[in-house]
């Protein structure tokens, strides 16, 4: 469980419960070993996840030659040992049966209407070994009940059984000391600071992790009895990471969503946005009847609801129409990310095979470049635990994948792994990096290349980089977690930056891309020169033209490029698959410009976002919960979906709509079942040759794919080098026990036969840093977890939390700006302006400004796209009344 | 032949009363002395000195402080001592007097045993509501930086020590050792799960010795005479002085230093001059707070730590509480159980709960309101914290605080059985006059 | 807010320890001793000079009996009950002193544990300075003395004056 540095099997001793032999791990512990081998010790406090901390005294046992009852949860395994649980010893039986009993005196008997009443820790062993009569006469303690602690979670100290299991994991695990015990004795009791919520990203865990119903979460209370819900196992898609999770469900609507302990994703934990994400599902108002643009006798149109057949109609005819009066390369396809694996295949196969355009972008001008995502050697997130050094090149993962956050964290603070980041500003990890290299925006390239310089010797004369290089070593056993640091510069540097550290030997690169099944979507061929299964357009041609009819001839645009495109009158058809330009395209202006000039839009979408209220057609797809399927997360496993509920109202899924349309230019993609075009991905798409349905469902934890492990070798790119079975057995690439016998029959095949991988050969541009003057400060737009995005904005219990329009400062511009801490600041680039409330931050550098990307108020308008770096312009404004933008202001 | 003090610790505070705590007197006494000797001495040599002196920890435990100091693992760095100052057990007194009148001579000490222990740090944890003792101790600190008892270099030996002065603030667990390091580092005062023992993983997680402040007091005597020395005082393996605390219902209350062996009649009789108001004594606590009782009967069992465990007690801190032939076992019994369930830090489920359990039992009973199968009740609510009901305690907790709060209850069932009984059978009256049981739910007891 | 010389002492403080997180209790007794009790601001700035958060702070200061996390007045007042107390007269005390002064918004008396003073028992302290061998009368005479300036006390979480 805990990774060790090397995964050598490790040494056995031989110990004896309850007069069975067995042997376990060498330091493993007690209570963990013996449930592995039948001996159930019941416990409160312990937790698999957390150090033990010994306080609930339920898991008493005797050990023969150890004087007095230890707990098993604090013991550690020696060889020889004699164990006596609860089974074989009356003393330790009596000693757990007199722990419930002290449990239970001042407990409270509210069973019938508490949360955990049915899936209760204390419920089930009170039935189990409980005093069926209560010798306790005396009055009970008595505390106000429920009181909130946080957004989303409810206290009742009158049930808590005061294990810690929150508050440690709240300080331990999240590192958000925001709730601790008071007072003490019988008066002890778990609370946060008054006026100080508990609003740490992860506190719905706590409620997940308290053995009674003392915490209890808000969107969940007395909405189900445990005994009436169905579940089913899931991943979930709010960002990347895709924790497992448990989906539950009762008289067909969503109720809550669990963790599940998956070693190699997620530990059990998830982020509260994941959490409590899914009540956008069923938001009321979600469109659910498919919409066409009317316009009437007067030149007004409005999009009215019309029949699938009709609608679909509509949307082919649109496109072909775009394509006989222009070309076929004048449409455009964006989005893509936010659906199933299976979704953005047969996009992809309408896209490219049918529309005959190569201009498809599954990311909003946000991301990478496919080929950088796609073309360098690959991590799994357990390599983080593993590796020497992890090299942050990548936004605040607090921020945009908190999962991975906490496992980062975890992997500084208890596995000895160094922190290296390279970044404008402090992140949530800044306290646990080993050493910190801080660059102004623009200039993450310059700073890379001169680590890497110094790791091969050439002391870069900065005490900080030799510092980070001096802990790079030789740069062996490296792992870069590799994203999109800053929205209001293109990503050339961060290109940069990548492709000087993939020059370090061995170094795996680990995506820190954010959006859901945005890895997916790359994998199955939404991006511009690329087909299904991580091939290039060349490298896949041949066989892609044969098994779909044809492919676009040549490399089309990115969703930027697209959009410019538009502008420029350029692109004369759009669909958008879930995306939103106009709200989550860095650039505005120029998503508006390309909004208003494309003369046709299809959209996908189950909400009239901005940039669907100006489509001609709108199709409304089936959602997360409704659907099954798979997708792929960042390290590229591939999880299954599984549907729950009933699709609202005609929603439709996303490949179906795709099955339909190519239907309507004349192509019978003949795909009926979700298992057909997992056969049909598992047949065409290389990386994924062999990930069929059986093996998607069929795996706890999914697949890493490609199941056969590759070697991918950096250089330029060419058809024929690349792919090299690695049979080493290195296991970051098949963690499914059904990966190996596949792998093995899989190398049956000539590889040759299969196209290969895509590769990327490192031509980074170039990039020529920009001064800046030193009356301007440079700006970082980067995400926050909560932000006006439709989880957060169609979420009733989390919509508060975004924090509106902040505009984040060092104290010393604030100073020289004369702006208080939560004053109004107008902010002025190139392009345009904003008004924002300012925050005071010490972790923002002097000089740089850091801006939240798509706050609910924020209407400003100051990226362009086509300049290297955004630097603002800075004044007081001076009544506040002129703010009225920043609703989440005082968070 | 009546009862003497044998004077060491408490030597310059009876010579010199007015000022014993200032350097003046200290230097005149030959304060500092032995300090000088010991820096001449290698410290493994100093260590040997305190091991052959037989030395038990005077805190409670009596664990030998020689073998406690030679658990620090070899070779790691830096290392802690800890005295603890934090003297809470009910009727013991002995550290504050020894705070307040005679600061030098626990200086010297605690310098003598951090060179020992080859420690450079040293922190004295004081009761925070000891806020006399605590100005004593910080004016004869600075007193003795001055004089280069303390500091760098200290007396030219080359080595270095410093002496932070901590102040509590209201919390009996706080005397248990791995409480007191949570609270200096500035958390709850909770005991920590052992292992690891502070002797591996300490105060900040670093090697680290805690000892109790007369602990600290007698060690310069022991280096000043050599251990050999030292042990030939007491008896058995109860070696030299100590202190005791005697209090309650005698006509001379106070600390008496007294060779070990003695008896506690002696110690009553002789040095505390006898039972008030011409009493006999009922029963009385040989040990502190968390001690089983003893009665009349065992007046004459000798001061010797492992004499009195024989009978199921301790001597614990060194306190020893007398209480006349007028005084309610049931009062004492119940006032007791109110302190440690007042004091419970509340980290283990028995004691934080079976603590206040025992308590509104025992309340009840005093009220008038007990049933007869309370007692019983008691002592099985009392096995589920402290299996067995022995001494040494068996625990179903992390620390000994949950299960101490069961020698009253053990106590009171083994002297005073019969009179519980009775009180917990409703009179006529109480059940004519509505004024027991019934109608406070807790009829429950007449119908047994 | 800490004073400017009392900031000045907190960081002396903090300076004492390997970790800072040590001067917490020490901070506390600094913000009481100045503000008689420990009110939000304090807590919010040891946090802050501490780098820990609230709930922590709180956390922790709520486990310690002299931390007063509401106003007490001018004179804390300790009466002990514990047994030797108990069995020389410390109740009785205790009940006079409750009934004397329950309207006196300066005089605050609560009930404590063993103070070590059994040797003078029936004991009290009036902010942390100890008086022994005490009746009903001479305790509240004790007080009195206090409140009419012939005795001076020490500051309210013990420090000296
Ligand atoms: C609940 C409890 C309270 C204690 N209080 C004190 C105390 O006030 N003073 C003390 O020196 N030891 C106290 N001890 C004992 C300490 O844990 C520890 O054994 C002692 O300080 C070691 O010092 P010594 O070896 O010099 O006796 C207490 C133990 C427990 C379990
Ligand atoms: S026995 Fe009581 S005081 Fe000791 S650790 Fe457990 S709860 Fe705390
Ligand atoms: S599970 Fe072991 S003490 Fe709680």
């Amino acid at each position: 469980m805990s990774a060790a540095n090397t995964p050598a099997q490790p040494e056995l001793v031989e110990l004896t419960i309850d007069g069975h032999l067995v042997m376990v791990p060498k330091g493993a512990n007690l209570i963990d070993v013996a449930q592995r081998h039948g001996h159930y010790i019941p416990r409160f406090c312990w937790h698999e996840r957390m150090k033990p901390v010994g306080m609930c005294r339920m898991c008493l046992i005797e050990i023969e030659g150890v004087r007095g009852l230890p707990p098993a949860c604090t013991t550690t395994v020696t060889p020889g040992m004699v164990v006596h649980t609860q089974e074989s010893s009356p003393n330790a039986r009596k000693a757990q049966e007199g722990v419930l009993e002290f449990l239970l005196i001042n407990h409270p008997l509210d069973c019938p209407v508490c949360d955990r009443g049915g899936e209760c820790p204390l419920q089930d062993h009170t039935i189990a070994h409980g005093p069926a009569e209560s010798r306790f006469v005396e009055e009970k303690r008595h505390f106000a009940k429920p009181i909130p602690i946080s957004h989303v979670v409810d206290l009742d100290r009158e049930r808590c059984i005061l294990c810690a299991r929150c508050t440690r994991f709240a300080d331990e695990i999240a590192g958000d000391p925001l709730i601790s015990f008071f007072e003490r004795g019988g008066h002890s009791q778990v609370l946060n600071y008054p006026d100080d919520p508990f609003s740490s990203y992860f506190s719905g865990n706590t409620v997940q992790i308290c053995p009674v119903g003392a915490l209890t979460a808000r969107p969940y209370r007395f909405r189900a009895r445990p005994w009436d819900l169905e579940k089913a196992e899931t991943s979930c898609v709010t960002c990347a990471v895709q924790c497992r999770a448990e989906l539950h469900s009762t008289t067909d609507q969503l109720v809550r969503l669990l963790g599940v302990d998956s070693d190699a994703v997620n530990h059990g934990w998830l982020c509260d946005k994941g959490r409590f994400g899914y009540e956008w599902v069923e938001s009321p108002s979600r469109i659910t009847s498919p919409m066409v643009r009317k316009t009437a006798s007067d030149g007004t149109s409005e999009l009215v609801e019309v029949s699938w057949p009709d609608a679909l109609d509509a949307a082919a005819h649109g496109l072909q129409e775009v394509a006989r009066l222009h070309q076929a390369s004048s449409i455009g396809v964006l989005g893509g990310a936010r659906g199933t694996n299976e979704d953005a295949y047969v996009w992809a196969r309408f896209a490219k095979g049918v529309l005959g355009t190569d201009n498809v972008d599954c990311q909003l001008g946000d991301g990478l470049p496919a080929e950088t995502v796609l073309g360098l050697p690959r991590a799994t997130i357990a390599d983080c635990d593993r590796a020497r050094v992890v090299v942050l090149l990548a936004p605040d993962l607090k921020e945009e994948l908190p999962v991975l956050y906490l496992r980062l964290k975890r992997a500084a603070q208890d596995l000895g792994v160094k922190i290296v980041e390279i970044g404008t500003g402090d992140t949530g990890l800044t306290h646990v990096a080993a050493a910190t290299l801080r660059h102004l925006p623009g200039s993450a390239g310059d700073v890379a290349g001169r680590l890497v310089a110094a790791i091969g010797g050439t002391a870069s004369g900065d005490a900080d980089i030799d510092a980070a290089a001096s802990l790079l070593g030789d740069g062996s056993d490296v792992v870069v977690v590799l994203g999109r640091p800053n929205l209001a510069e293109p990503a050339d540097a961060t290109v940069a930056a990548a492709a000087a550290l993939a020059t370090l030997p061995g170094v795996r690169f680990l995506s820190a891309l954010r959006r859901s099944n945005v890895h997916g979507a790359l994998d199955m061929g939404l991006a511009p020169g690329l087909l299904p299964g991580r091939v290039s357009l060349e490298q896949g041609r041949d066989s892609f033209a044969e098994a779909w009819g044809s492919v676009p001839a040549s490399m089309g645009h990115d969703g930027t490029a697209m959009l410019r495109a538009a502008a420029d009158g350029q692109l004369h058809g759009l669909v958008l698959l879930g995306a939103d330009p106009m709200a989550d395209f860095p650039d505005r202006a120029l998503a508006e410009r390309a909004l208003a000039s494309i003369g046709f839009t299809v959209v996908v979408d189950g909400f009239l976002s901005e940039s669907a209220k100006r489509a001609d057609v709108v199709l409304p797809p089936a959602v997360w919960g409704e659907k099954s399927g798979s997708a792929t997360n960042i390290e590229g496993r591939v999880q299954r979906l599984t549907r729950r509920v009933t699709t609202a109202g005609r929603s439709m899924d996303d490949w179906r709509i795709a099955v339909e349309l190519a239907a309507r230019f004349g192509v019978d993609f003949d795909l009926e079942t979700l298992d057909e075009v997992q056969a049909e991905i598992s047949r065409l798409a290389p990386a994924y040759l062999g990930v069929d349905s059986h093996m998607i469902n069929g795996s706890r934890d999914g697949v890493v794919v490609p199941l056969v492990p590759v070697t991918v070798t950096i250089g330029r790119r060419s058809p024929t080098a690349a792919v090299e079975a690695d049979v080493s057995g290195d296991e970051a690439a098949g963690s499914a026990a059904g990966a190996a016998g596949s792998a093995a029959e899989l190398s049956d095949e000539a590889p040759a036969a299969r196209p290969a991988l895509l590769t990327w050969d490192r031509s980074a541009p170039a990039v020529v840093p920009v001064a800046r003057d030193s009356y301007a400060v440079r700006l970082v737009v980067a995400r926050r977890l909560y932000d006006a995005g439709r989880v957060v904005a169609e979420g009733p219990s989390i919509v508060d939390l975004a924090p509106g329009p902040l505009l984040e400062l060092n104290p010393s511009d604030l100073e020289r700006l004369g702006v208080v801490d939560g004053g109004a600041v107008r902010a002025s680039s190139s392009r345009g302006s904003g008004v924002f409330t300012a925050r005071r931050v010490t972790g923002v550098p002097a000089g740089t400004a850091r801006l939240a990307h798509n706050q609910p108020g924020d209407i400003s308008d100051l990226v362009d796209v086509a300049e290297a770096v955004t630097d603002l312009r800075l004044e007081s404004v001076a009544t506040v009344a002129t703010v009225g933008l920043a609703k989440g202001g005082a968070r | 032949m009546t009862l003497q003090e044998t004077r060491l610790l408490t030597k310059r505070m009876n010579d010199r009363p007015a000022d014993s705590w200032t350097m003046e007197a200290a230097l005149a006494t030959g304060a500092y002395e032995t300090l000088r000797t010991a820096l001449r001495m290698k410290p493994a040599d100093v260590q040997e000195e305190v091991k052959t002196s037989g030395l038990r920890g005077r805190g409670g435990a009596g664990f030998p402080t020689g073998t406690k100091w030679s658990f620090l693992p070899a070779g790691l760095y830096p290392r802690y001592l800890v005295v603890n100052a934090d003297e809470g057990e009910p009727s013991t007194f002995k550290d504050r007097e020894l705070m307040e009148r005679d600061p030098h001579q626990l200086i010297e000490g605690v310098a003598i045993s951090a060179y020992a222990i080859e420690s450079n740090t040293a922190f004295i944890y004081v009761r925070g509501e000891m806020a006399h003792a605590h100005d004593v101790l910080e004016r004869a600190l600075a007193d003795a930086r001055a004089q280069g008892f303390l500091g760098q270099n200290i007396l030219g030996s080359g080595y270095d020590l410093d002496i932070v002065l901590h102040r509590g603030a209201g919390a009996y667990i706080c005397g248990e050792e791995t409480a007191l390091l949570e609270s200096l580092e500035g958390r709850r005062g909770m005991p920590r799960i052992r292992p690891p023992f502070p002797a591996i993983a300490g105060l900040y997680a670093k090697p680290t010795v805690v000892n109790n402040v007369e602990t600290m007091a007698t060690v310069p005597h022991i280096v000043g005479m050599g251990g050999a020395e030292y042990a030939k005082l007491g008896v058995n393996r109860s070696t030299g002085t100590r202190i005791f605390s005697l209090s309650g219902h005698v006509n001379r209350p106070g600390n008496y230093e007294v060779e070990l062996g003695a008896t506690f009649r002696d110690l009553i009789d002789d040095l505390g001059g006898g039972v008030t108001n011409g009493g006999t004594v009922k029963f009385f606590i040989p040990g502190g707070a968390s001690s089983q009782w003893l009665v009349n009967e065992h007046l004459d069992v000798p001061l010797d730590m492992d004499e009195v465990g024989k009978l199921g007690v301790m001597l614990g801190s060194g306190a020893v509480m007398v209480f006349d032939q007028d005084t309610d076992p049931l009062a004492v019994a119940w006032r007791l159980v109110k302190f440690f369930a007042h004091e419970s830090c509340g980290k283990c489920t028995p004691c934080r709960e079976g603590t206040g359990w025992e308590e509104k039992i025992l309340y009840r009973i005093l009220h008038g309101q007990g049933r007869p199968s309370d007692l019983d009740l008691l002592l099985d609510i009392g096995d589920n914290i402290s299996p067995g009901l022995n001494a040494p305690f068996s625990q179903t907790t992390i620390c000994p605080l949950g299960p101490s709060s069961v020698s009253p209850i053990v106590s009171l069932n083994k002297y005073f059985r019969d009179d519980i009984i009775a009180r917990c059978t409703p009179s006529l009256v109480t059940m004519l006059t509505g004024n027991g049981l019934a109608g406070n739910g807790l009829d429950g007891g007449l119908h047994r | 807010m800490f004073s400017s010389d009392n900031l000045q002492r907190a960081r002396e403080i903090i300076s004492r320890y390997p970790s800072s997180r040590s001067a917490l209790l020490p901070l506390l007794h600094l913000a009481q001793d100045q503000d008689g009790w420990i009110n939000d601001e304090a807590m919010t700035e040891i946090a802050g000079l501490l780098e820990l958060t609230r709930a922590d702070v709180y956390g922790t200061c709520s486990f310690y009996t002299m931390f007063k996390l509401e106003p007490v007045g001018t004179y804390v007042v300790s009466v002990c009950t514990n047994v030797t107390c108990l069995v020389t007269g410390g109740p009785a005390i205790l009940h006079h002193l409750e009934k004397t002064y329950a309207d006196d918004p300066d005089v605050f008396v609560e009930e404590v544990e063993c103070l070590a003073a059994c040797g003078g028992a029936p004991a009290l302290q009036v902010n942390y300075e100890y008086h022994e061998r005490l009746t009903p009368q001479s305790a509240e005479q004790i007080i009195d003395a206090y409140r009419s300036g012939q005795r001076t006390a020490r500051r309210i979480s013990g420090g000296p004056r």
